[in-house]
């Protein structure tokens, strides 16, 4: 259980030396996206003008206040409250974001399923767990929203933060065939029988 | 009583962002009992950083979460209030929409075919607007509560028959519980509606979810099933965030009604660990604030 602080865009070998139970912290760039970035990206074949290879990527739709444009908000928005959605929903865009996009880290809550982590392990990718419904402490990691991207979609618009000291967030699947949420489900499945029978009910 | 829908319209704006900042203390006390109970070491790191952001929510004035949810305002009138349920209506609507703009908040409001979003909070339907009658005299309540969609996307329904019995609303319940993991951000309320129709089990299920901790289904059968299913799920070791532990339910709440001789519905809906909700109570003296 070791701990990373690591500065994206990073490479694979950065990628693939994170194992299940490490802890990271990111600093500098970090991107948000979620349902509809994504429907529009893959589904819709829209584009980015921004560059994700190697970088780190949240599950997220930020509350936001528009501002006028300055050094401080470059984008014309302030964080008012950043935070992170259930992953489960974007499972199928995994593999796009990192065949397309060159994505390395998606950071979530609740985790990905089998093809994400078949894709982590063929092309070198990480899930990192943040905890979800936390984002009054999240929102302290933000520094600024740097730009901003298919803001049409906004709060879904394809957001680029700068990140200080954003984290320690828990390697809960890694590119070695770990999953957190794989070993905690397989477990909990087979505790099932058992809680069954404690609440007398009759075997099936 | 006559009631100034002005005020209204203020207390549904204020009750959203009281809402979406502030935990409810028995939330808060919950949080405490499973932190003290919780046996599993990552378990308990995410246990620390949940009550952690409570404060941190507190100190800096900002939300909780970032999920700004399906606003939902529940109305109790008492008797002797002389209401003009339209305005009412309006009111709360409006406050809703102003607190979405002024604040600003997160709008999470689409329209479910167009994707569009108003901007407001508010749509066909939404907020979503419950009105109940009371016998307490000269009092008119509205609770407001901010549904988070990680757990609202788990919501389950059953009509199972009356040969399956109890047995069925039992596993139901953990293989619910099994089924949302940890997509609906455990430590979660539990909520299950028992008998009705179908629309009223699941009303009910959403009533238990909602409810606040240590409060108890009125009837003795059900709290009884509380009490054997939360022991139950907090066995099955899905934990916080769904990463393992003790902690999976801060506790299962059971609401029923009576039903039909050849039904027997069971309805699940959970509440995340930012079990979030406020309460203004209009009297003659003024409006008072609490949860």
């Amino acid at each position: 259980m070791a701990h990373f602080d690591l500065t994206p865009p990073i490479s694979e070998a950065h990628v693939r030396a994170l194992k299940i139970n490490d802890t990271v912290t990111l600093q500098s760039t970090l991107f948000g996206l979620r349902d509809a970035t994504q429907i529009h990206l893959f589904d819709r074949g829209r584009r980015t003008r921004f560059d994700l290879r190697g970088h780190a990527v949240i599950h997220t739709a930020p509350n936001v206040k528009p501002v006028e444009k300055s050094a401080a908000h470059p984008a014309g928005y302030a964080p008012i409250c950043v935070g992170t959605t259930t992953s489960d929903r974007m499972e199928r865009f995994t593999r796009p974001l990192m065949t397309q996009y060159g994505v390395r880290i998606i950071i979530g809550k609740g985790g990905l399923r089998e093809d994400s982590l078949a894709a982590f392990r063929e092309l070198g990718g990480v899930y990192l767990a943040i905890i979800g419904g936390t984002a009054a402490l999240e929102t302290t990691w933000i520094e600024q929203i740097e730009d901003v991207d298919l803001d049409d979609l906004n709060p879904e618009s394809l957001w680029k933060f700068r990140v200080c000291g954003f984290g320690p967030l828990l390697v809960a699947m890694d590119s070695h065939g770990g999953s957190l949420y794989d070993v905690v489900r397989n477990d909990a499945q087979a505790r099932r029988a058992q809680v069954l029978q404690s609440l007398g009910v009759k075997p099936e | 009583m006559k009631i100034d829908y002005r005020l209204v319209e203020e207390a549904a704006k204020e009750l959203y962002l009281r809402a979406l900042k502030v935990l409810p203390p028995d939330v808060k006390e919950g949080f405490a009992r499973l932190a003290a109970q919780e046996t599993t070491p990552i378990a308990q790191r995410v246990l620390a950083t949940m009550i952690k952001n409570i404060s941190v929510a507190e100190d800096t004035d900002n939300l909780l979460c970032q999920d700004t949810g399906v606003p939902i305002y529940n109305v109790s009138i008492g008797t002797n209030v002389d209401i003009d349920g339209i305005a009412l209506k309006r009111a709360i609507r409006d406050g809703c929409a102003r607190a979405t703009v002024e604040h600003p908040l997160r709008s999470s409001i689409v329209h479910p075919l167009t994707r569009k979003n108003d901007q407001t909070s508010c749509g066909v339907e939404v907020p979503v607007i419950h009105v109940d009658w009371s016998e307490t005299p000269d009092t008119l309540e509205i609770e407001m509560i901010p549904k988070g969609s990680g757990s609202e996307n788990n919501s389950f329904l059953k009509m199972a028959i009356p040969a399956e019995g109890v047995d069925a609303i039992r596993t139901f319940v953990v293989d619910c519980v099994l089924a949302a993991g940890g997509k609906t951000c455990p430590p979660t309320i539990v909520g299950v509606g028992i008998g009705g129709t179908s629309d009223l089990c699941v009303a009910l299920a959403k009533r238990a979810a909602t409810r606040a901790l240590g409060t108890h289904c009125s009837d003795p059968e059900g709290t009884k099933l509380e009490t054997e299913l939360s022991a139950a799920v907090n066995a099955l070791g899905v934990g916080p965030q769904g990463l393992g532990g003790d902690s999976t339910a801060f506790a299962v709440h059971v609401e029923l009604a009576a039903t039909h001789i050849t039904m027997n519905p069971v309805a699940v809906n959970m509440q995340c660990h930012s079990a979030r909700r406020a309460r203004a109570t209009f009297t003659p003296s003024g409006v008072a604030y609490g949860f």
